[in-house]
């Protein structure tokens, strides 16, 4: 796309808002005086607070801009990976899970099931985790300096330096508040960039009746029923029938059951939010405030895209079509920024930009300073030194950390396909994690090598799948069939990747309940008490009044859930 | 908690308020033409100062409780910002 131009106005918005992040880093240094409160901000955060940066966390750059490219491509099914992919497991390890995590006074993901299970299950999801953060911090980074060349003509090493300075420096001065603080800014200011593109977009389009109208010319095209891209269920009764190539069960346990259960309930970088909450209550409440939001975000993050591919009756809208006739979907959301907003605004909608990524970048830096320091620094480098010897370790955690980010972009643009290898064997460490979870909270005879061994040979389980089975079209490699034969081909790349982790979550569920059943427990009921859920007391929440109850909030979020799948359904 | 951050929330949004609504009045009107002929400038830099403001108005009312709850008992720190 050409290169967009930025004016005055609009650096003077991006310096503003660069002012604040550090100067709110700046603030809170003084408050940073124990470990405590540099990994998780002393226990102090209010739920509304934790709830914004719960969302905030996970929001990052490829998420703004993967999800307008997905709302180009496959069209208002997007939603699902909110309504669907979200929302019900946030409720869910709000009112479940957050007793235990919040309870145990586990200080990470890692440190619980070290609580819960043994040591090998603790290193074995502390090493994975801290290694997959810092390459996830440093694939975003590689996206966003990416971008930024494209459609700003930035020049790529400027962009990686300086993102990086900035999140450095109000890390190491604030720790985990000023992330969270930051994040929570991050949020009203991506709902503050964008919602302006959607209602202009929107009232360009004729409201939801004309964008409808435009996509079923999109949809027809394609082949496809004239609702396709503006449905999100009705299509979802064949792979064949929709352009995402799945089906409903495939949609409902894959992403809906294992993927979302297992990145909102066991990922340390969303759950560190809530751990960090001031009481119990709002522990549990975090992610419940957060599902609000999130519910809504479809219209804010997916909406720009369905609008970009539908506005303009050429093929493609106002993406650019490549060479092969596909149009470039992840530039949707810069394309709609520079068809929509004047100078000002968007400045203010490319500092949005800006901002969710530092979020994201942010959420990984700090998830990873803690793990490592208490999980692998603390558990097996250094035991039982000072408070003060792992606060300064948190802050050397917080440079070294960035820097292995900035080297990860650095080896995403020389070796691309290692990149694409990592993400893939992150996803087969990711897919079995939920059963292991919901074993060890809710059945007390889950032992320690159960936990480990269903976690591994979950794991190989979604290597083995992946690896003899194939998307359509697609040779064997790094998307499948690489053990040599090729047993399954599935319609498309993503219900491959539902099933996959299908696959991996269930061997992991029965091979982790088998293993139990043939070794001995090593826990006994008093050692396990705060970590099951048969031997925690019930929390009482009668005094508080009802929509201050988690499970209260829960029903509302699900209600609304529900209806929003049924107007769109 | 250390620092109320809806200081910092209030105060952002309300100069971006301020910076947006002074460029939306002073702009060139042919600027708008790709935001459909409206000065979205001017419209949205006055949704955000209302915003700020709020986050403000709010900001200050919770000073003003703290400082009630601090009148019943002896005063420990003082107040962030």
């Amino acid at each position: 796309m050409e290169h967009i131009h930025l004016g005055a106005i609009d650096y003077t918005i991006l310096v503003v808002y660069f002012a604040f992040v550090l100067g709110i880093g700046w603030v809170l240094r003084r408050f940073v005086k124990s470990s405590d409160d540099f990994f998780l901000s002393g226990r102090s955060i209010p739920s509304w607070i934790a709830g914004l940066a719960f969302i905030s966390a996970n929001l990052g750059a490829q998420e703004v801009i993967g999800m307008g490219a997905s709302g180009a491509k496959y069209g208002m099914m997007t939603s699902h990976f909110y309504w669907v992919g979200a929302i019900p497991a946030m409720v869910f390890v709000g009112i479940f899970m957050m007793p235990f995590y919040y309870g145990s006074r586990a200080r990470s993901v890692p440190e619980y099931l070290k609580l819960r299970f043994d040591e090998k299950t603790r290193g074995f999801n502390a090493m994975t985790f801290a290694v997959m953060t810092v390459f996830s911090s440093g694939i975003s980074m590689y996206a966003l300096a990416k971008l930024l060349e494209l459609i700003l003509g930035w020049n790529f090493n400027t962009s990686v330096v300086l993102s990086a300075i900035i999140v450095l420096v109000y890390i190491f001065l604030g720790g985990l508040t000023s992330a969270i603080y930051n994040e929570v800014l991050q949020f009203f200011l991506i709902v503050a960039g964008f919602l302006p593109l959607v209602l202009l977009g929107l009232r360009d389009v004729g409201g939801w009746t004309g964008l409808k109208a435009k996509l079923a010319v999109v949809a027809t095209n394609a082949g496809y029923a004239s609702g396709a891209w503006s449905d999100s269920w009705k299509h979802l009764g064949s792979a064949n029938a929709n352009p995402m190539g799945v089906e409903w069960f495939g949609m409902i346990m894959g992403l809906g059951f294992v993927l979302s259960f297992g990145y909102w309930c066991t990922d340390f970088l969303v759950i560190q939010r809530a751990m960090a909450a001031n009481s119990m209550t709002a522990a549990r409440r975090t992610p419940l405030v957060a599902a609000f939001p999130k519910m809504l975000f479809p219209f804010l993050v997916i909406l720009p895209g369905m609008i970009a591919i539908a506005v303009q009756t050429s093929h493609g809208g106002l993406l650019p079509v490549g060479a092969d006739g596909t149009p470039n979907y992840n530039l949707a959301v810069p394309e709609m920024l520079a068809h929509y907003l004047p100078s000002g605004l968007l400045g203010l909608g490319l500092t949005a930009l800006m901002a969710s990524f530092m979020s994201g970048m942010a959420g990984n830096v700090t998830a990873f300073n803690t793990v490592w320091t208490y999980d692998i620094y603390q558990s097996y480098i250094r035991p039982g030194k000072s408070d003060t010897h792992y606060l300064r370790m948190g802050h050397a955690a917080t440079v070294f950390g960035i820097l292995l980010s900035v080297a990860a972009a650095y080896a995403t643009t020389r070796f691309n396909n290692i990149m694409d290898m990592l993400q893939l064997v992150f996803a087969f460490v990711n897919a079995p994690l939920f059963a292991t979870f919901l074993l060890g909270m809710f059945w007390r005879r889950t032992t320690g090598h159960g936990a480990f061994w269903g976690l591994l040979l979950g794991t190989a389980a979604a290597a083995i799948h992946h690896g003899l089975t194939l998307p359509h079209g697609d040779v064997a490699g790094i998307k499948g069939g690489f053990l040599g034969m090729v047993l399954h081909t599935y319609p498309s790349e993503m219900a491959q990747n539902f099933w996959t982790a299908i696959f991996a979550w269930t061997a992991c569920f029965v091979l982790t309940i088998a293993i139990s059943l043939a070794t001995s427990r090593t826990k006994s009921d008093d050692d396990l008490t705060g970590l099951v859920y048969a031997l925690t007391p019930r929390i009482t929440d009668t005094h508080l009044p009802w929509y201050k109850r988690p499970a209260a909030l829960g029903v509302v979020v699900l209600g609304l859930t529900l209806a929003l799948n049924l107007i769109f359904w | 908690m250390n620092l109320d951050l809806r200081w910092p929330i209030g105060l952002m949004f309300g100069l971006f308020g301020v910076i947006l609504t002074g460029y939306g009045l002073l702009s060139d009107r042919a600027i708008y033409t790709r935001s459909l002929g409206i000065d979205v400038n001017l419209w949205w830099g006055l949704v955000l100062i209302v915003f700020g403001a709020l986050m403000l108005w709010f900001a200050i009312r919770a000073v003003g409780r703290r400082h009630h709850e601090r009148e019943a008992a002896p005063p420990d720190s003082p107040p962030a910002q």
